[in-house]
């Protein structure tokens, strides 16, 4: 069921055109004005007059199966349905009449005779379209129902279904069922999985997950899509059952990936009871995953830490305190370490999961309380390259376009990406694009689901050896280079010349065309030439990419090397083409657009530019410094040398999402004293000193940055559970090492920001409240924000071309380590799984498993659900073998968000040249069959067990 | 900081520019990098480094971006 608030128009707008002319009907003696092409049940809408109807829903396109919603047309025969049948001009259109009235009574009759009675429905929680139908047209009992014998009916009906539970998250209820085909249509057109059908026929049709099977053991990826169109009881939350009907609506943006979908949170008291994507919702225009729709319940897991708590060494017990000890604690041990090794020697981490507000008072602390710019983000580990590839091109660190530009695009080109597990409403939307006949290029080492997927196939599928994209971008700029596409006109007008003239003489090399980096890539290269011709003659052409770009030794290089493509052919500076990353985590965009880099404040400006420093010298009324600090890397390596001692991190756990864990644990555990403010006891709180209890996205305000810049509120569901929201915990911990800080609310941080911050000069909660969400650039020449960048000319005045010579990683495959592992990311799970972990979500994927193919699995003796050691140069673990061809011989692959599975003890220091980004993407190993843990995995235990130990206080005070 | 860790980023940096046909200008663009990303730290190690051993295992134009480095440490001091 749709969210409480809404009201039903039934039929999408009509499609936006400007050849669309405006058609005036009269609706039961009112005139109404809409665009040509929009249906008389929407028409009638915009009156206030809402027809009866149980198979039409505006999400979803007009279907006219239910027979409810006809009405009269003067001069017409018969009785049309009014959600397929369009306005024209002069229609003089009755929804009421005698007629009508006896042909809905007749059809609410037909439907009530085989439907449980409302009293049954309304145990549900739910709302029952059919019961409200009937109710309004005053249908109390039907003439077709069945005698009942001992209460139960006599004859043939779908009274006795067996109700499909298996969903952690909603049941489906055939009895309830009405084969209306929202549920079905939803999968099809809102999420595009194709996981539902109507099976069967008349009487015998019923709706069908995958091949009649449980709802958890089908294709369904619960996006929950289908319990929100269904108009019955057939589907329902679980939630709704066990907690009963929301009485009020809060709207928020999800805390889970990059695409920034707007919630409404309906909520009874402080008790979230069902979370409904908004369909005002510009990023996601009303569909969500089963992270953000469902995954929420890690808000009020067991696990969360509510009290401060202090140890004075690592293997002490924790000690619960109040939040003032603690923070007077914290700020005590910072004033004597900077007091005895430097004011240099502290620093702190901001967090992609925190809001912009807390993002930007933690570097603030760093800056002007610690007195230095150790800080950074964990952007470091993703996108860093983003940042700088796209600043030294175009001008500016982030994507160029908005999500819904995808609709425009003819081509589109994604690249180590799979944005069916990582960006699921975003993948919709690009489904969507693909279904109505976009063209498909994938680079990607591995056969991801967009390959081939129902209704959809990759026109190329480019799959690269891993750690080769950029000889695969520079072979794909030679042929649109050598064989005339480039933009000559575009590029002359836009472009520094020279870099233009430099970089198509390095490109057109023969060193760099597909035939001779194909032994290099392992691509063929008639579908290297294929790929680039269809890239480069595309009307547009888009670009999407992922961390199988960033997070490589040549990450910021293959960013560039995206760019100058992008340039070459034209393909920036309007709707529909562009070079788009998507952002990991919810606020990774923000937490870099708030001056979490070492080297720059808010806005991507550089620590030395002495104008912006007294910008924010005066503001903050203390001296900043003019060198960069440490980035996240360098402050483990200044750890083991003694230089770095204490460590202040918000909502991050280093020491399972870094690289090469045993090196980052030995630099945490090399440190005096670390800060943790985290919602739960998470992997580097073992390392830790001081705990801060943090608040979920449910628990405070503020904002987040998705990956298209769009500016989008979070707002307070519920009290911190903790006590304080996370900006209200760096400020206490600011005023207690001296520095003050006296914000009351996280609208007065953003106005801070506003007055330093030129690309968001423009912001304010009033404006945020006013439009939804604004997509920054938002300022004078912007005052309702940029949905696109680049118009007319590059941010950075004329776009500059890049030589991008190819590189190999410096980590090699040899006889001992003969396989090249990458990893990434699954649906039902995110990040270093802090959240999903603690959520049904684990019945999808309870442990993170190392997909192997089966030659290489054969020829090691590995069959599937094997436990197999896996070793790098960097360190060894042990997870269970997945024997799949979604890998290609050579290749293997496994996601990291369970800490005892150790992914990243694997992974090595190595990283990208200009950020430090590390190379996840790329590691030597080998794979054997092994029957124990790794020594890693034990000792893992032994430490948990040991460091995680808390001694409860009984009388601890705020 | 352990030196062959900075070598190693240092030389990273080089191999980007390395297929700049002028070393001069690879070293300097070498150079104004690690000035505008290195903590000071980092910088004074690397420099500490080259003197003592006149940076052997720093690769092609590094080297003299190194060279830039400490000789404008020296200046400032």
């Amino acid at each position: 069921m749709h969210a409480l608030d809404y009201i039903d128009p039934g039929t999408p707008a009509a499609p936006e055109s400007e050849a669309a002319r405006p058609v005036t009907v009269e609706i039961d003696g009112f005139s109404v004005t809409v665009p040509e092409g929009t249906s008389i049940m929407r028409a009638a809408s915009m009156l206030g007059n809402q027809i009866p109807k149980l198979c039409a829903t505006s999400s979803l396109k007009a279907f006219g199966s239910c027979r409810l919603c006809l009405v009269e047309i003067e001069g017409r025969k018969g009785y049309p349905a009014s959600c397929t049948t369009t306005v024209a001009d002069g229609m003089k259109i009755r929804t009421q009449s005698d007629k009508l009235g006896q042909l809905r009574h007749n059809v609410l009759e037909l439907y009530l005779s085989d439907h449980p009675s409302e009293a049954e429905c309304a145990a549900s929680n739910n709302r029952c379209e059919l019961h409200e139908m009937a109710a309004a047209a005053g249908v109390t009992e039907s003439r077709y129902s069945l005698p009942r014998v001992d209460g139960v009916p006599a004859g043939c009906n779908h009274q006795h279904s067996v109700k499909d539970d298996s969903n952690p998250y909603f049941v489906f209820n055939q009895d309830a069922c009405i084969v209306c085909s929202r549920c079905v249509r939803a999968c099809d057109e809102i999420q595009g999985t194709f996981a539902l059908t109507i099976e069967g026929r008349g009487f015998g049709s019923k709706v069908s997950a995958s091949q009649s099977e449980p709802f958890l053991e089908s294709e369904c990826v619960s996006c929950g899509a289908c319990v929100e169109a269904c108009p019955t009881t057939a589907l329902t939350e679980k939630s709704v059952l066990a907690l009963g009907k929301p009485d009020r609506t809060v709207i928020t943006t999800c805390a889970y990936c990059g695409v920034g979908c707007t919630f409404k949170a309906e909520v009874k008291g402080e008790q979230v009871i069902r979370m409904v994507p908004d369909r005002e919702g510009h990023a996601n225009h009303g569909h969500a995953c089963v992270k953000g729709r469902f995954a929420y319940g890690y808000a009020t897991h067991k696990d969360r830490i509510t009290k401060p708590m202090i140890r004075a060494k690592i293997t002490d017990p924790w000690r619960e305190v109040s939040w003032d000890e603690a923070v007077n604690y914290a700020a005590s041990e910072f004033k004597r370490i900077q007091a005895q090794y430097g004011r240099d020697a502290v620093g702190g981490i901001t967090s992609s999961r925190c809001t912009n507000e807390e993002t930007f008072l933690v570097q603030k602390l760093v800056r002007a309380a610690f007195g230095n710019n150790n800080v950074d983000t964990c952007a470091r580990v993703c996108h860093s390259p983003t940042g700088y590839g796209l600043k030294h091109t175009l001008g500016e660190s982030a994507g160029t376009q908005e999500f819904d530009s995808v609709m425009h695009a003819d081509v589109i080109m994604l690249i180590g990406a799979n944005p069916t597990e990582g960006h699921p409403v975003f993948a919709s939307q690009m489904k969507r694009r693909l279904r109505q006949g976009a063209k498909l290029i994938i680079v990607d080492p591995r056969q991801i689901s967009l390959v081939r997927t129902p209704h959809i196939q990759a026109d190329y599928h480019l799959q690269l050896r891993p750690g080769t994209n950029v000889a695969l971008m520079n072979s794909i700029a030679h042929v649109v280079v050598t064989e005339g596409y480039a933009r000559g006109e575009y590029v002359t007008g836009r472009c520094e010349q020279d870099s233009w003239n430099k970089w198509k003489a390095f490109v057109s090399d023969p060193k760099n065309s597909p035939e001779a980096m194909e032994a290099v890539t392992g691509v063929p290269a008639m579908a290297v030439r294929g790929a680039a011709r269809m890239y480069a003659s595309a009307p547009n052409g888009a670009i999407y990419y992922g961390l199988g770009v960033t997070e490589h030794s040549q990450g910021t290089t293959m960013v560039m090397a995206i760019a100058n493509l992008a340039m070459a052919t034209g393909n920036l500076g309007r709707i529909g083409v562009g070079v788009n990353p998507l952002r990991g985590q919810n606020n990774v965009q923000g937490s870099c657009d708030m001056g979490s880099f070492p080297h720059e404040f808010s806005g991507y400006r550089h620590v030395s530019d002495d104008a912006v420093r007294a910008l924010f010298e005066s503001a903050w009324n203390v001296p900043l410094q003019s060198e960069p600090g440490l980035r996240i890397p360098n402050m483990f390596e200044a750890a083991l040398d003694g230089s770095f001692r204490a460590l202040y991190i918000q909502g991050e756990d280093i020491a399972q999402s870094d690289p090469n864990t045993q090196h980052v644990t030995a630099a945490l555990s090399a440190m005096e004293c670390i800060v943790i403010q985290d919602l739960f006891l998470n992997e580097t709180a073992k390392f830790a000193h001081v705990f801060f209890p943090g608040s979920s996205f449910l628990e405070k305000n503020g904002t987040f940055t998705n990956a298209e810049r769009r500016i989008g509120r979070v707002r307070k569901v519920m009290q911190p559970l903790g006590g304080l929201e996370d900006w209200e915990a760096t400020v206490r911990f600011a005023n207690a090492l001296g520095y003050p800080m006296n914000y009351t609310h996280p609208s007065q941080i953003m106005d801070e920001i506003a007055a330093l911050t030129p690309t968001f000069a423009g912001v304010t909660y009033e404006k945020l409240d006013e439009l939804g969400s604004i997509q920054w650039p938002c300022n004078q020449h912007a005052p309702e924000g940029t949905p696109t960048m680049h118009i007319g000319e590059f941010v950075r005045g004329k776009g500059k071309f890049f030589v991008t010579e190819y590189v190999p990683t410096r980590e090699k495959t040899t006889s001992r380590f003969p396989l090249l592992l990458t990893t990434g990311r699954i649906l039902t799970q995110y990040n270093v799984g802090a959240q999903t972990r603690r959520t049904h979500n684990v019945v999808w994927h309870d442990e993170d498993r190392l997909e192997i193919h089966p030659h290489d699995a054969d020829v090691r003796g590995i069959l599937d659900g094997d436990w197999v050691g896996i070793a790098s140069r960097a360190g060894e673990t042990v997870l269970r073998a997945q024997v799949t061809e979604r890998v290609q011989p050579g290749v293997v692959y496994t996601t990291f968000h369970f800490p005892e599975s150790g992914a990243n003890v694997v992974t090595t220091d190595n990283s990208d040249w200009a950020t430090n980004c590390p190379e996840y993407k790329v590691t030597a190993v080998q794979v054997v069959k092994v029957n124990q843990p790794s020594e890693w995995q034990k000792r893992y235990r032994e430490l948990t067990e040991r460091n995680t130990r808390i001694r409860r206080g009984s009388d601890v005070h705020a | 900081m352990h030196t062959d860790y900075l070598v190693r980023m240092a030389n990273d940096i080089g191999s980007f520019f390395a297929s700049e046909p002028d070393p001069s200008v690879a070293a300097e663009s070498i150079r104004q990098h690690i000035h505008r990303f290195w903590d000071p730290r980092m910088r004074a190690r690397i420099v500490e480094y080259f003197k003592e051993t006149g940076g052997v295992e720093l690769e092609g134009p590094v080297r003299a971006a190194i060279q830039r480095l400490a000789e404008e440490t020296a200046a400032k001091a």
